[in-house]
């Protein structure tokens, strides 16, 4: 009896799915209208979900990048790139503390966050407006040093069992993931630490109240754009660009001449990883805080963002990051704060039950 | 006993079958040849459900089953083989020969847990021993029965992949190259016991390239050519169609 | 005789090999043997016998915890493919159901803790196992047609989603329909008393009563005896597990495993067998949560739930072998001796002998000492660190056997999934000569 629920029939008839999508979303629209204009919904806090929502799935998309390449060109779910955002966001933010406390502190104590409450934000007075130049190098460094851990990641660990199929190097991944964290948790405890003061905001007035849009925001939104056109600008425009768009879109040619080259390859990792580095050192940005946790907690999120992008393409990582990161915000017209993150992953789960292979995904994969 | 109706199916612009259509009659051995390319394998998945066709119908024993899955096809009598071998490479052979048989009550997880009632589940498999070590007798690879199915030859593989279907005690067996990499005096033998199960009441279609074999043994073929079924008949009249036809059996196609 | 494929019984001198043939050899001579270890580094450490027992009462806990664990993610990703990373959600369901339908009910509960349903413990725990097999019902059904990092993902987000729920405020307590119940928030809720220590402070006491008058410290006599209990219900599910993988049914699912569509090609509805595996696990899973978290330590918060937990149970499997139900508990054996407690018993020796004093550092702190000559705050440093040890080394010996031996100690070996013995009935077969018409009527 329960077995004539089946999951074919559940998947049957395309039409049936759209239509039922479509009138959700329709209902939800229908329904935010309604609230603004009965006054229920303040349009500033629609707006400051919209931006703080823009904001956070921009970071996601960001990260989501450089995981839909490797998961493209190598073909597995690399679990680790969490973790690889939490450890490039360490390394980042040791450094802009590292430069803004020079001289004052001690600089074992300032690299690692004033763990053991050596120093405090305060005392170091980091922000954007007040330290651009430590928040800069900072985020330098945190993309260099992505890059260098994915690289030598996938020397040490991946390298030599690539033959093996997606299930073990997902696995594998999966151990670097945990190794990677409780590295951090080793050096640095599983505490979070504060980062910032406050930096220049400019309120802007809507009816409602005000929506804050404060210059680390700001930095946030130029440093995602600017990543993005250069990411365009290298797949487009250098060979190199050009290989590994050959790769991802032929598998097939790529399968025929041989094993990705190395080249495609390194320069996957490396372009991921400092993805990953940027976007780690920017949801602290954004948050104010950082810990152990910072990137795990992002992954499922990157997950569903490029799952609904579509895997492998680059500019669906990015659609797909804006989306859940509204997602995550606006929801919270008709859901409680607290389930925020939990609405996200159920559309991820809607979408992969409905279209797995995303928005602009290709081959049904 | 099995047709097929006006075939399409298009994967992503490229046309693979483009109006198939034929008939296979029962307690016969029918080949199916053509070109690479030709569409034999798709229509095979069509056929067994693997795919669904953009349009057109396949019928058996006057049920239309077109889109069923695999395992509603199967189950209904209808078995296919792979071209290349799908043995269950972690399994011993024994294990993949009393895999298949249906109704067997050891699958209900109940059944097999409890145990009063797991002393009829190991009748049942006594009994599907039996069975199963006779039919590998009859293929005479029984001297393989406790190997894991992944360390056969080549030739053995294909071997259990038939032994495997006929497992199913199938009306229809749909075989995709099955003697491809056995030697000549078992393909032999093989085919004598195949038509003496056609004798038995069992239907063959047969994807071959080996034109000997399909010429001697199959009394009816089928010719496919760019996703079209060109020509059905016996063996002479297909022989003897326009020169499109000596184009492709010009020769062994290897 | 026959040549083992693991890496110990290869070098076992044949007397020995034969012996370790024997699935309860394997797992009784691994057991021994990380008991005696422990036996031996509680000498080192001067405990008394309440000590040792205390010791080697803690070990086996987490011993049979895991291996229950461990032998429901082989049943799904050993046998049946399905790669399950949510494992702790299915016990969370379990022991949260458990624990809201049995608390008492508003007006009759304790002053400042959260009300229930007041049900009686037993049906609460049958309960808690049905909602868990509906949980992990849910999460399949729609799930199954998903490639394996897919399935793992939605596993995953399902387990996260869960953990959500019972963490949010919104739910900490609520009142539907005239019922007041929750899930305690954050802050977690008391589960429920467990009924063993119950018994032996009630009708059993007359047996504490006994063992303490020899001097000996009554409290081993419940601690144990839930062990014991524990130790019941491993059995049972090993039995379980073991009875289903070796059937038709198990077959399958091994099939399944091996060749997703070749299976189907067979008539087998994979998708009813998968979903039937998933359940039953997700059922086992919701009892372990109930013992584990609930009878055992009383208290129960999402943060119990984290993926740590997962990460640990499916590394017992890996280093078992996936597939194998005896690998399953070698593994899970060695994995809470060695790598699990290890790095506890390393630093508890270690302050032993090495007569470590003074505050722990920070890392800044002792790195800094370091580089002045004075190694004791790193030591103080590292061996504080027990816990973050234990799982870095856990990811780094699960990598060690990604690369070096993926299928473990065990995974070479077949279980082979049949309700009678093919072995001998094939040695049987062979021995009366081929052409043999009559079939049966040769005995077992």
């Amino acid at each position: 009896m329960l077995r004539d629920i089946t999951p074919e029939r559940l998947h049957n008839s395309t039409r049936i799915r759209l239509a039922l999508f479509s009138a959700v979303l329709a209902l939800l629209l229908l329904d935010l209208l309604r609230r603004l204009l009965g006054g229920t919904l303040a349009p500033a806090l629609l707006t400051g979900y919209v931006w703080n929502g823009l904001v956070f799935g921009l970071i996601i998309g960001l990260a989501g990048v450089g995981l839909s390449l490797t998961y493209d060109l190598l073909g597995f779910a690399n679990f680790a790139h969490g973790d690889y955002i939490s450890v490039s966001a360490f390394i980042g933010w040791g450094s802009t503390y590292l430069v803004a406390g020079l001289g004052e502190f001690n600089l074992l104590n300032l690299f690692f966050l004033g763990v053991g409450d050596t120093v405090f934000p305060r005392d170091v007075g980091i922000s954007v407006t007040n330290t651009p130049g430590a928040v800069l190098i900072g985020l330098v460094v945190a993309a260099v040093g992505g890059a260098a851990v994915a690289l030598l990641i996938d020397r040490f660990v991946y390298e030599s069992i690539r033959e093996t199929g997606a299930i073990t190097l997902l696995i594998a991944s999966i151990g670097v993931a945990f190794t990677l964290r409780f590295l951090i948790v080793f050096l640095f405890t599983q505490n979070s630490f504060g980062l910032t003061v406050g930096a220049w905001t400019y309120g802007l007035s809507l009816p409602g109240g005000t929506v804050n849009v404060s210059a680390p925001e700001i930095m946030l939104v130029t440093v995602a754009v600017a990543s993005m056109v250069s990411v365009h600008l290298l797949l487009t425009r250098t060979k190199l660009g050009k290989a590994m768009r050959a790769m991802s879109t032929n598998r097939d040619l790529a399968r025929i001449t041989g094993i990705p080259s190395e080249r495609v390859i390194t320069a996957t990792w490396l372009l991921g990883g400092a993805l990953a580095g940027l976007a780690g050192f920017m949801i602290a940005l954004f948050q104010g805080t950082i810990n152990y946790q910072l990137g795990w907690t992002l992954l499922l999120l990157v997950f569903a963002g490029v799952i609904m992008g579509g895997i492998g393409s680059v500019y669906g990582a990015i659609v797909g990051g804006v989306l859940i990161g509204l997602v995550t915000r606006v929801s919270q017209i008709w859901i409680p704060a607290s389930f925020a993150e939990a609405v996200g992953f159920a559309v991820m789960i809607v979408i992969l039950l409905t279209r797995p292979s995303g928005i602009f995904g290709g081959d049904a994969l | 006993m099995l047709s097929v109706n006006q075939l399409q199916k298009s994967f992503q612009g490229v046309t693979a079958l483009d109006g198939v259509s034929f008939e296979v009659e029962a307690e016969t051995i029918t080949g199916l040849i053509g070109p690479n390319g030709a569409g034999k394998s798709t229509t095979f998945n069509v056929i067994s459900g693997a795919i669904e066709p953009d349009a057109g119908r396949v019928t058996f024993t006057g049920e239309d089953i077109t889109g069923l899955s695999p395992d509603q096809t199967s189950s209904r009598g209808l078995v296919r083989t792979f071209q290349i071998a799908r043995e269950f490479k972690n399994m011993t052979v024994l294990e993949n020969m009393m895999l298949p048989p249906k109704n067997q009550r050891g699958e209900a997880a109940w059944r097999s847990v409890l145990p009063g009632v797991r002393d009829n589940v190991q009748a049942d498999e006594e009994e599907l021993f039996e069975r199963a070590w006779e039919m590998l007798e009859f293929f005479d690879i029984d001297h393989l029965a406790l190997e894991d199915a992944g360390t056969l030859s080549g030739g053995q593989r294909k071997l259990l992949e038939l032994a495997r279907a006929l497992m199913l005690d199938p009306d229809v067996l749909l075989l995709d190259e099955p003697f491809a990499g056995v030697n000549p005096s078992l393909e032999r033998e093989l085919l004598a016991r195949l038509e003496d199960l056609r004798d038995r009441g069992r239907t063959f279609l047969l994807v071959e390239h080996d034109m000997d074999l399909i010429m001697q043994h199959c009394e009816r073929i089928i010719v496919m050519h760019q996703g079209q079924t060109l020509v059905t008949g016996s063996p002479e009249e297909v022989r003897s169609e326009e020169q499109v036809i000596e184009a492709y059996l010009g020769g062994e196609v290897t | 005789m026959s040549t083992a494929t693991d890496p110990i019984g290869r070098r076992l001198p044949d007397t020995l090999a034969s012996y370790w043939e024997q699935d309860l050899v394997k797992i009784f001579s691994t057991l021994a043997a990380v008991y005696t270890l422990y036996l031996l580094v509680g000498v080192l450490l001067g405990y008394d016998l309440f000590g040792q027992l205390n010791s080697l009462r803690r070990l086996t806990f987490l011993i049979v915890v895991y291996g229950i664990a461990a032998l429901v993610v082989n049943l799904h990703w050993g046998y049946s493919g399905l790669f399950n990373i949510g494992v702790v959600g299915f016990m969370a369901v379990g022991v949260y159901t458990a624990t809201i339908l049995s608390r008492p009910v508003a007006g009759q509960n304790p002053t400042g803790s959260l009300p229930g349903f007041g049900v009686p413990l037993p049906l609460a725990i049958v309960a808690g196992v049905l909602t868990a097999a509906a949980a992990g019902y849910v999460a399949a059904l729609p799930s199954l047609r998903l490639r394996n990092d897919y399935f793992a993902i939605v596993t995953l987000a399902f387990a996260e989603i869960l953990r959500i729920t019972f963490k949010s405020s919104e739910l900490q307590e609520i009142t539907v329909f005239g019922w007041t119940f929750g899930t305690g928030g954050g802050r977690g809720i008391r589960t429920f008393s467990n009924p063993v220590r119950t018994f032996f402070e009630t009708s059993g006491q007359p047996i504490v009563a006994a063992v303490e008058s020899t001097g000996l410290d009554g409290k081993i006599i419940p601690d144990w005896s839930f062990v014991f209990v524990l130790l019941t219900i491993l059995i049972g599910t090993y039995w379980l597990i073991s009875r289903l993988s070796a059937s038709p049914f198990g077959r399958v699912l091994k099939g399944i495993r091996d060749d997703e569509e070749a299976t189907q090609s067979l008539a087998k509805n994979t998708s009813s067998f998968k979903i039937r595996a998933f359940v039953i696990g997700c059922a086992i899973l919701g009892l372990l949560g109930i013992v584990w978290q609930g009878a055992s330590s009383g208290y129960v918060t999402p943060d119990r739930f984290i993926p740590e937990l997962t990460f640990f149970i499916w590394i017992a499997v890996i280093i078992g072998g996936a597939g194998s139900n005896t690998g399953t508990i070698v593994g899970t054996i060695l994995f809470v001796g060695l790598i699990l407690e290890g790095p506890g018993q390393v630093r508890r020796l270690v302050e032993e002998f090495v007569g470590l004093s003074g505050s722990v550092p920070t890392f800044p702190d002792a790195l800094g000492a370091l580089v002045s000559g004075n190694i004791d705050p790193v030591m103080l440093y590292v061996f504080d660190q027990t816990s973050a040890l234990r799982i870095i080394l856990t990811g780094l010996v699960l990598i060690w056997l990604l690369k070096r031996r993926p299928q473990g100690l065990f995974g070479d070996r077949q279980e082979v999934a049949s309700a009678i013995n093919l072995e001998d009935r094939v040695t049987k077969r062979r021995e009366r000569g081929s052409g043999a018409q009559t079939s049966g009527g040769d005995g077992n």
